[in-house]
């Protein structure tokens, strides 16, 4: 997709470097010259967007390491821990910390935000489709590496939350002892994970090594992403391959200049979360020092994590809800192959449109759920409990991708694709506008 | 279109409202308003003066106030005591000094050596420990305050509703535990604490009126205050850095629409 290169080495010194380390050229083919098509909308300023957040959690990450305290041990507050001491000393003492970590704890939110609006947009064009599939998979592994990252980065505070929902999702793996017999293998796993016989002061010690460190190998994901995006190059809304120059802008000035105005806006929605609603998204319970004798009424994970929450807490079988959960995630790495479609992007399969739809409201109902006690029930309907709508609703996720994606994809006739992108672009409408 | 649907993805998930009532649920909260709320709240002085003095008087015989230290008294976006008066109010408390240079911890009468307070000091806490806090209190444990309304869902409204909450009837069918008091604001409705304030209770220095209204909505501003000390420059910081990036947004666009000028897509 790249070309041939056209970088000129101006000056001596880059003509020098250019024979020993082309650097300078390969910044200026990827970065500046590489050929976009066209016709991308404000969806696909995500990825410029998610490139924002990743910088801003290491860097405010980073410093907050320097002031952070890594231990479950009593400091001077009784009844307290030296890290959420060190969290509270932040937040009061050290200059602008509160900032940081307002960026950092907030960032984390607008991280998954802008991560579930690039899936949905990659799932709405067909950009997962062939020649896309690695390219597609290796944005599963990241946005699981984002999940790890940030269940470690919600235990650091040692709040109550952090330490149930550590407590909670580390027992996951001691339903493995329901197959295993005698052996107790989950219990093993667990034990092997706490590096101790429960949740305490050398499980928050590796959480934080892990913290820090798989941000990094995000980053070296992310740069592996990339790589495969500019070999096949972008999709387009239209999901039609691109046919030659005509079809393309290069990426600087066109695409700077307009994932910089969307990286603004973004950065503006920001900040009314930082520096106005802070503790909007968190859990009262985590400004409660971790207490292993009192378990919260509710415990809840952070909001990007209430939809595969109701879906384990909708299936009464443990091990089975573990399956279930961990299926979810693992079922994103198939889509290349479970869509059938020769067509890519929704714009023109009338019918798979709907279903998509229907798969973002899915998702929604089920962040409501897991967001929502055990025993509740749906709003005004006391005879009708919430676990059996997560219950459809894990059905329904399953089912868009394991019986929909394949069937429609055969079943539909799609509207007739237009013939390049320039004709759909330039010419009077060829497509059916969006 | 497509920012209501950005925007909704993040509303969708907070919309929540619970069902039905049930004995122990906690009451709506109290509809107060305080100077603090809102993007561009600030703490009123007086309120947290007195909020200081209700808590001093009052609150502090069993609550602590581990995280607070003396000298952010006289620091802005705090209550705005002077300098002067910040370091009378350290010296009025007695704080640990134990163990001195023989290695003693208590004097000849076997009590803890303690000296005046200083600006670096930290609120010193009315039980030694836990469990002396326990067996003063009936078995309770007084919560220390330092964090109360941020580890607490509705904040300031829930302090003010709950310590103005008392005094009200049960529902019939309701039986109230033994020691313990009715209080519709508390989850369980049971709560070891006593109603704290009466009217009159706390004299202001400045004559203000003192009915319970007046004092458990002075110690909520206070311990606003306590559990977010830096919420004036966050406040005042994020209306600088929002009319930044409005203009910067602004800039960005006028460039985006410049580069794209002349190119269909």
């Amino acid at each position: 997709m790249s070309g041939p290169s056209t970088y000129v080495p101006q000056t001596g010194f880059t003509r020098w470097l250019d024979s020993r380390l082309p650097l300078v050229r390969f910044a200026h083919d990827t970065m500046l010259t590489f050929p976009t098509p066209r016709n991308l909308n404000f969806w696909y300023a995500f990825g410029a967007i998610l490139t924002f957040c990743l910088g801003v959690q290491i860097v405010t990450g980073i410093v907050l390491a320097m002031h952070y305290t890594t231990s479950a041990m009593v400091g001077s507050v009784p009844g307290s821990s030296l890290a959420f001491d060190s969290v509270e000393n932040i937040m009061r003492d050290v200059n602008y910390g509160w900032l940081l970590r307002y960026v950092h704890s907030n960032g984390a939110s607008m991280f998954f935000l802008a991560v579930y609006v690039h899936m949905f947009r990659g799932l709405y064009y067909g950009s997962y489709k062939a020649p896309r599939e690695v390219l597609w998979i290796l944005g599963v592994i990241i946005y699981l590496l984002m999940v790890m990252t940030a269940f470690m980065g919600y235990v650091l505070p040692w709040g109550q939350m952090s330490f149930w929902a550590a407590t909670v999702i580390t027992n996951l793996f001691s339903s493995l002892d329901q197959v295993t017999g005698g052996l107790k293998v989950g219990s093993h796993i667990a034990t092997w994970l706490w590096g101790d016989f429960a949740v305490g002061d050398a499980t928050l010690n590796r959480f934080f090594s892990l913290h820090y460190l798989l941000p990094f190998i995000i980053a070296a994901v992310v740069g592996l992403h990339i790589w495969a995006l500019h070999v096949p190059g972008n999709n387009n809304p239209l999901g039609i391959d691109v046919k030659g120059p005509q079809d393309t802008v290069p990426f600087h000035p066109y695409y700077t200049s307009k994932d910089a105005f969307y990286v603004g806006l973004f950065a503006i929605l920001f900040a009314v979360l930082v520096f106005f609603a802070p503790d909007f998204v968190g859990n009262p319970d985590n400004y409660i020092p971790a207490n292993p004798l009192v378990t919260p009424a509710d415990i809840v994970p952070e909001w990007y994590l209430l939809p595969f929450y109701a879906m384990l807490r909708s299936i009464p079988q443990k091990l089975i809800g573990v399956l279930v959960l961990g299926g979810a995630i693992l079922t994103l790495a198939f889509i290349p192959w479970l869509d059938t479609s020769r067509v890519r992007s929704n714009r023109f399969r009338p019918l798979m449109k709907q279903f998509f739809w229907l798969f973002v409201v899915d998702c929604l109902i089920l962040g409501y759920c897991g967001s929502k006690g055990v025993d509740a029930t749906v709003p005004g309907v006391p005879l009708l409990p919430l676990v059996w709508v997560a219950r459809i609703g894990t059905a329904y996720y399953y089912a868009f991708f394991w019986l929909i994606m394949p069937i429609v994809g055969i079943i539909e006739t799609p509207k007739p694709l237009p013939d390049s992108i320039a004709k759909s672009v330039l010419g009077a409408h060829a497509a059916p506008a969006e | 279109m497509r920012f209501a649907l950005f925007a909704g993805l993040a509303l969708g998930l907070t919309l929540a409202q619970p069902a039905l009532a049930a004995d122990g649920d906690q009451k709506p909260l109290k509809d107060v308003s305080f100077s603090f709320e809102g993007p561009l709240g600030m703490f009123n002085r007086a309120d947290l003066q007195h909020g200081f003095q209700v808590y001093k008087e009052v609150c502090s015989a069993c609550h602590s106030l581990n995280r607070v230290a003396f000298h952010t008294l006289d620091e802005a976006g705090g209550p705005g005591f002077t300098e002067a008066q910040m370091k009378a109010i350290a010296a009025g408390y007695k704080v640990d000094a134990g163990p001195n240079d023989k290695g003693e911890t208590v004097d000849d009468k076997g009590n803890p050596l303690t000296r005046a307070g200083i600006p670096a000091d930290h609120f010193p806490p009315p039980f030694p420990n836990e469990e002396a806090a326990r067996t003063a209190n009936g078995g309770a444990l007084p919560p220390d305050l330092s964090l109360i309304e941020k580890a607490r869902a509705g904040g300031a409204h829930y302090v003010y509703s709950l310590i103005t909450g008392f005094h009200e009837t049960p529902p019939a069918g309701f039986k109230v535990t033994a020691n313990k008091y009715y209080n519709p604001y508390f989850i369980g409705w049971n709560i070891s604490m006593p109603p704290p304030l009466t009217d009159g209770q706390v004299t202001f220095v400045d004559g203000a009126p003192n009915k319970i209204a007046d004092e458990a909505y002075a110690v909520a501003t206070f311990l606003a205050w306590t559990s977010e000390p830096h919420l004036e420059d966050r406040h005042r910081i994020g209306v600088g850095v929002m009319i930044f990036l409005i203009v910067l947004s602004g800039l960005l666009y006028l460039s985006y629409r410049r580069v794209w000028k002349d190119t269909a897509h």
